[in-house]
């Protein structure tokens, strides 16, 4: 298929899957805002969606201080923070749009009614309950574009590019979410085990749709270590990072081509090391460094995935 | 020597009152309208309310919008859709189709001959300083091949009916004519909104027109190519067309092609694809010849491929329309079209030309600057409805600014009579009314010449207005062959 167009569907996959998890860490810090606690620390939950974004420099260029409606606001409606929901969704579309010819009229509806929809989202709508039906609204847009994908796109290469666009974005994000959230939770590795806030990891587990699965896998109490495991290492778990590499991995061997020899090795590289990998050796060595080190290396398969598929130099 | 100029002398032609589409003078329906007549008779206002409604809704979702130039960067506009269809019978279509038969192989005649033998110009029929000093002219094409013979592969023909069976051909699109996916998504909303009037009637289809397409392009793939790789080249997502461009392409199952995503090697071009380069065969190309390649046109132009023309003349790809077809859609030559049917297939003309007074001939100038209030006066390059002076709707001061322009180059405009086209019902805010109305129907030209049966129908919105582009606040309607 055209470089162009297999770039265009795969950022396309990429946006709308963003914009989701974007989604999800407002909708599970407002949550937790809510609950009883210091007016200090409130304000202080507010920092996590702003550095899991790599965002919080702008904001503070913008807004001398952090508080939860400015963060929202911020987040999803500001058309000068790209990866704000409303850039997410306009990306989405310009990307859609660029490629019509190559999505069914169903997807491009789904896009197309988004970017429409959101546009007449204002402010307003965060000062009261409507934070959380918009946040909802956000997801179930993601929900409709991935099943209308599943359920009416032609299993092509167009399909592989879209798809592995989602699940790249979703790895990326999970790593980002336990990332962020194990330095506002666990200060000092001396707390791993130790006592934990059990509403603090819950919403973890809830903001990557995680808290059930959790139950039925471990039924035990909520430890920091299991959670980490779940969104790591467990092959089940939709959301976790060995989930969303597996995927990706089975994508590359059925796209691969005479040039992308070393987008699937790394691909396959990563997925091994979650596929054999063991939480406590994650945990000895660092959960921080390990997840670091992961977004590096899923940032170098990004940039592969561009010399080998979209920015091909022909001999 | 003489070259005979169809024209007419004296008063222009003029009509006491409008050819309405659907009501007879005294009030009565036509034959072949009384299915929709009855249907809206019996069917609640607010409940067709409720399906105008929808059908924007519909339209918007589905992104079936133009991008207006000169408007904030990006501005994306439905065009204004009435669920009142244009009906026209179906033994007067099948002589209208003869008619644009006719019309579409005689231009390919010329368009060859000009680039060949130049017999008509030699034969003194059309000025050859009208053809060779054109702009739209390519001297890149003398003595170039093109597989079949065929120049102008898609060609939408402007009609407007003035009376009774009383046909006129207002302008031959020869370039890159577009609204037909308007055509298809009318039909599928109007499939939509009312079944039922499929079901009491019999309205000739129209959906296969993409399979139609596709087919003619593969027909005229270059020599010796089996199974020819056919692509849409587009200037990209912030042209005008752009909806149209991918629709075409989506519907046709070929690629979607902006100017980066082709090179040429060895003078063969080529799409970059996923898995290497891919050859590409015929190119549907709906850039204008200017930018179609930086290296033979427009050194400017970032839309284009470079030496895409120089590929083009080995014979090692085809583009349609071919590059100069324009020289045979400008409004100077348009009056010598029924001459070019005579002299290229000796048969009289099916379809009517629009009298044109043309102004570099003094005669025509004195006439027009004496008539200016009853003449419509266009710019001979001009397109889209703009530029123009349309005499009965102009003020004093309008025509003044106009006349100065005309006397400072006469050549660049032609006259004509104010035609009254035709009108049909549109909904209005209560009820109905009457609206100018003109029909552009899709002309393919390939191995053979085929069309589907109508075309788009455009209709002048505000009362009285005889504008129909869609860049000038026209809209459109479906458009039904009824067998009667």
């Amino acid at each position: 298929m055209l470089s162009r167009t297999a770039s265009n569907l795969y950022w396309m996959a990429r946006y709308m899957e963003r914009m989701e998890n974007t989604a999800r860490i407002l909708d599970v810090t407002y949550r937790m805002s809510l609950m009883p606690q210091s007016a200090q620390f409130a304000d202080q939950e507010w920092f996590a969606p702003l550095n899991i974004t790599g965002t919080l420099y702008p904001f503070t260029g913008r807004y001398s201080q952090v508080h939860a409606r400015e963060v929202m606001v911020f987040m999803a409606l500001d058309p000068n923070n790209p990866s704000s929901i409303l850039s997410c969704a306009k990306a989405a579309r310009e990307n859609a749009r660029a490629v019509r010819g190559s999505v069914t009229s169903e997807m491009w509806e789904v896009i197309n009614s988004t970017w429409l929809e959101i546009q007449h989202v204002t402010e307003e709508r965060f000062s009261n309950d409507g934070a959380l039906v918009f946040f909802d609204w956000v997801k179930e847009r993601s929900h409709l574009f991935r099943g209308v994908t599943v359920g009416t796109a032609l299993k092509d290469e167009s399909f592989h590019f879209n798809r592995l666009g989602t699940f790249l974005e979703r790895a990326d994000n999970t790593a980002r979410i336990l990332d962020v959230k194990y330095h506002v939770l666990l200060p000092s590795l001396q707390d791993v085990g130790g006592a934990v806030d059990y509403y603090q990891w819950s919403a973890v587990l809830r903001s990557v749709s995680a808290f059930d699965a959790y139950r039925k896998v471990y039924r035990d109490v909520i430890t920091p270590v299991k959670v980490a495991e779940l969104l790591t290492l467990h092959h089940s778990m939709p959301r976790s990072l060995h989930a969303c590499m597996a995927e990706a991995y089975e994508i590359f061997k059925t796209i691969s081509t005479p040039y992308s020899g070393e987008a699937v090795r790394r691909a396959g590289e990563l997925y091994a090391a979650l596929q054999f990998g063991r939480i406590d050796v994650i945990f000895s060595n660092g959960l921080h460094e390990y997840l670091t080190a992961f977004l590096d290396r899923l940032g170098e398969l990004g940039s592969e995935i561009n010399r080998s598929f979209f920015n091909v130099s022909y001999a | 020597m003489a070259v005979a100029i169809p024209v007419i002398r004296g008063r222009p032609m003029s009509f006491d009152s409008y050819y309405n589409e659907m009501y007879l003078a005294d009030g009565g329906v036509r034959t072949h309208y009384r299915p929709l007549a009855d249907w809206i008779s019996g069917t609640p206002p607010d409940r067709i309310d409720q399906m105008r409604q929808a059908a924007q809704v519909l339209f918007h979702r589905v992104g079936i919008t133009f991008a207006v130039y000169g408007e904030e960067a990006g501005a994306e506009r439905l065009i204004p859709f009435d669920m009142l269809p244009h009906i026209i019978p179906a033994p007067e279509w099948r002589d209208i189709a003869k008619g644009l038969r006719q019309r579409a192989k005689a231009l390919n005649a010329f368009l060859h001959d000009i680039y060949h033998e130049r017999e008509i110009l030699r034969a003194g029929k059309i000025p050859t300083d009208r053809v060779l000093q054109n702009k739209q002219y390519r001297p890149e094409m003398v003595g170039i091949d093109v597989p079949g013979g065929i120049y102008a592969h898609v060609a939408g023909i402007d009609l407007v009916r003035a009376g009774a069976g009383e046909y006129y051909v207002l302008e031959d699109n020869l370039r890159t004519p577009s609204g037909v996916s308007y055509m298809l998504e009318n039909r599928k909303m109007m499939m939509r909104l009312v079944p039922e009037l499929f079901a009491r009637q019999s309205i000739a289809p129209v959906e296969h027109y993409p399979d139609m397409l596709l087919d003619n392009l593969r027909s005229v793939a270059p020599n010796g190519v089996e199974n020819p790789t056919v692509v849409v080249l587009t200037p990209g997502q912030y042209n005008s067309a752009y909806f149209e461009h991918a629709f075409l392409a989506q519907q046709m199952g070929i690629e979607l092609v902006e100017g980066a995503d082709l090179f040429i090697k060895d003078d063969t071009v080529y799409m970059r694809t996923t898995a290497g380069p891919q050859r590409v065969d015929v190119i549907y190309r709906r850039i204008d010849d200017d930018f179609l390649d930086p290296q033979a046109f427009r050194p400017d132009s970032m839309l284009g491929v470079p030496g895409l023309v120089n590929a083009y003349r080995k014979g090692r790809v085809t583009l349609a329309n071919a590059v100069g077809t324009g020289v045979a859609d400008d409004k100077s030559i348009y009056p010598y079209v029924p001459e070019m049917i005579r002299f290229y297939l000796g048969e009289e003309p099916l379809l009517n030309n629009v009298p044109t007074y043309q102004l570099r001939l003094k005669e025509d100038l004195a006439y027009t600057l004496a008539h200016l209030e009853e003449l419509v006066v266009k710019e001979v390059h001009g397109s889209g409805g703009y530029g123009m002076l349309i005499g009965p709707s102009s003020t004093e001061r309008e025509r003044e600014a106009y006349r100065q322009r005309i006397l400072d180059a006469p050549d660049k405009f032609i006259a004509q009579p104010t035609l009254s086209l035709s009108t049909c019902p549109i909904f209005v805010e209560k009820g109905i009314a009457p609206r100018h109305i003109d029909l552009r129907p899709f002309v393919l030209s390939g191995r053979d010449v085929m069309m589907v049966p109508g075309g788009l129908t455009r209709v002048a919105l505000r009362e009285g207005s005889l504008v129909v582009n869609s860049s000038q606040g026209g809209g459109t309607k479906d458009t039904w062959i009824v067998e009667t």
